[in-house]
């Protein structure tokens, strides 16, 4: 939606997300000298943005759309390293494919690589203190991640055209977004799971090591 | 691969089928299969709010448009094969 926010807008988003992205650049930095063994799954994580940032899909609404992918980034490294790969991915669709846009790109990265990687982060680490089955936890996170991006852009495109109000401009894109967005979620919630216990299951040591807080069996049953 | 997951992918699978088969029939024309951010743009536009900046390039036709989401999907599948396998490989020898 290329020149679509007012060019306000675009500044602030872009001042809010700059700095996340060079955060982020340096938790990648880091992560990659500590622990050498995380750089394939790295690029797993930013490859499944890849993939899934680019099935546009229909939805029940008529309406098509694309899921995120930025929950398995999130659950695996956490919200700022995934602002990065979120990043990447928008340049690819701003400037080869005319989706999203250059100017937009500060308010894209916001919704898709720190709002919505924050809420799968939160709800993996919170479903999985109350004890939830990891791919329970799994899907709730890459759903909300999904959903939460959506519902970002909503707001941020409610902000800058409050007509007639705030709270109704916000209803009228989330009824365009969110609601669209909600089987594509889904979707989204189950390929995380696939992905993510695949890499469980051949790589078990490595979720020690990233600290995602999964017990060994032992202990649970 | 586990059953459980396969029987995952053909829900995602069903989750596309489902919408094509409520609307079949129905196209662009009729305002169906569009995407959500059109829906969005042409919102903000009937405010009266003119786009102050376009795509410095955009994808001459849907051909091509097609070509560049192809090859992102590939980009993404192709590295995920890889790690998987070289994974699988690792375990087999080890």
């Amino acid at each position: 939606m290329e020149g679509f926010l007012p060019w306000q807008w675009c500044i602030l988003w872009y001042a809010i997300s700059l700095p996340v992205i060079i955060y982020g650049i340096i938790r990648i930095m880091k992560v990659a000298d500590e622990l050498p063994e995380s750089k394939p799954l790295l690029a797993v994580s930013g490859a499944f943005i890849f993939i899934l940032s680019s099935l546009k899909m229909p939805s029940v609404t008529g309406s098509c759309s694309h899921p995120t992918g930025n929950g398995l980034g999130a659950i695996l490294f956490g919200p700022w390293i995934t602002t990065v790969m979120a990043a990447i991915v928008l340049i690819f669709q701003a400037l080869l494919l005319a989706h999203g846009g250059l100017t937009t790109l500060g308010a894209n990265t916001f919704s898709m690589g720190i709002i919505g990687p924050i809420f799968a982060w939160l709800t993996y680490k919170g479903s999985i203190k109350l004890n939830l089955p990891i791919s329970i936890a799994v899907f709730l996170a890459a759903f909300l991640g999904d959903i939460m991006t959506y519902v970002t852009t909503s707001f941020q495109l409610a902000l800058a055209f409050p007509t007639p109000n705030l709270i109704a401009a916000a209803s009228k894109f989330m009824l365009i977004f969110a609601y669209t967005q909600v089987p594509l979620g889904v979707a989204e919630g189950l390929l995380t799971i696939v992905v993510f216990e695949n890499i469980l299951k051949l790589k078990p040591d490595i979720t020690e090591k990233l600290n995602l807080l999964i017990r060994k069996p032992t202990s649970t049953r | 691969m586990e059953k459980r997951h396969i029987v995952m992918l053909i829900v995602v699978a069903f989750i596309c089928i489902i919408p094509l088969l409520i609307y079949n029939g129905l196209g662009e024309e009729q305002g169906y299969f569009g995407g959500a951010d059109d829906k969005a743009s042409q919102l903000i536009e009937e405010t009266g709010y003119k786009p102050w900046f376009e795509p410095l390039w955009e994808p001459p036709s849907g051909e091509i448009e097609s070509l560049f989401f192809a090859v992102q999907a590939a980009i993404g599948a192709l590295i995920i094969g890889y790690v998987f396998g070289y994974y699988k490989g690792q375990q087999k020898t080890s």
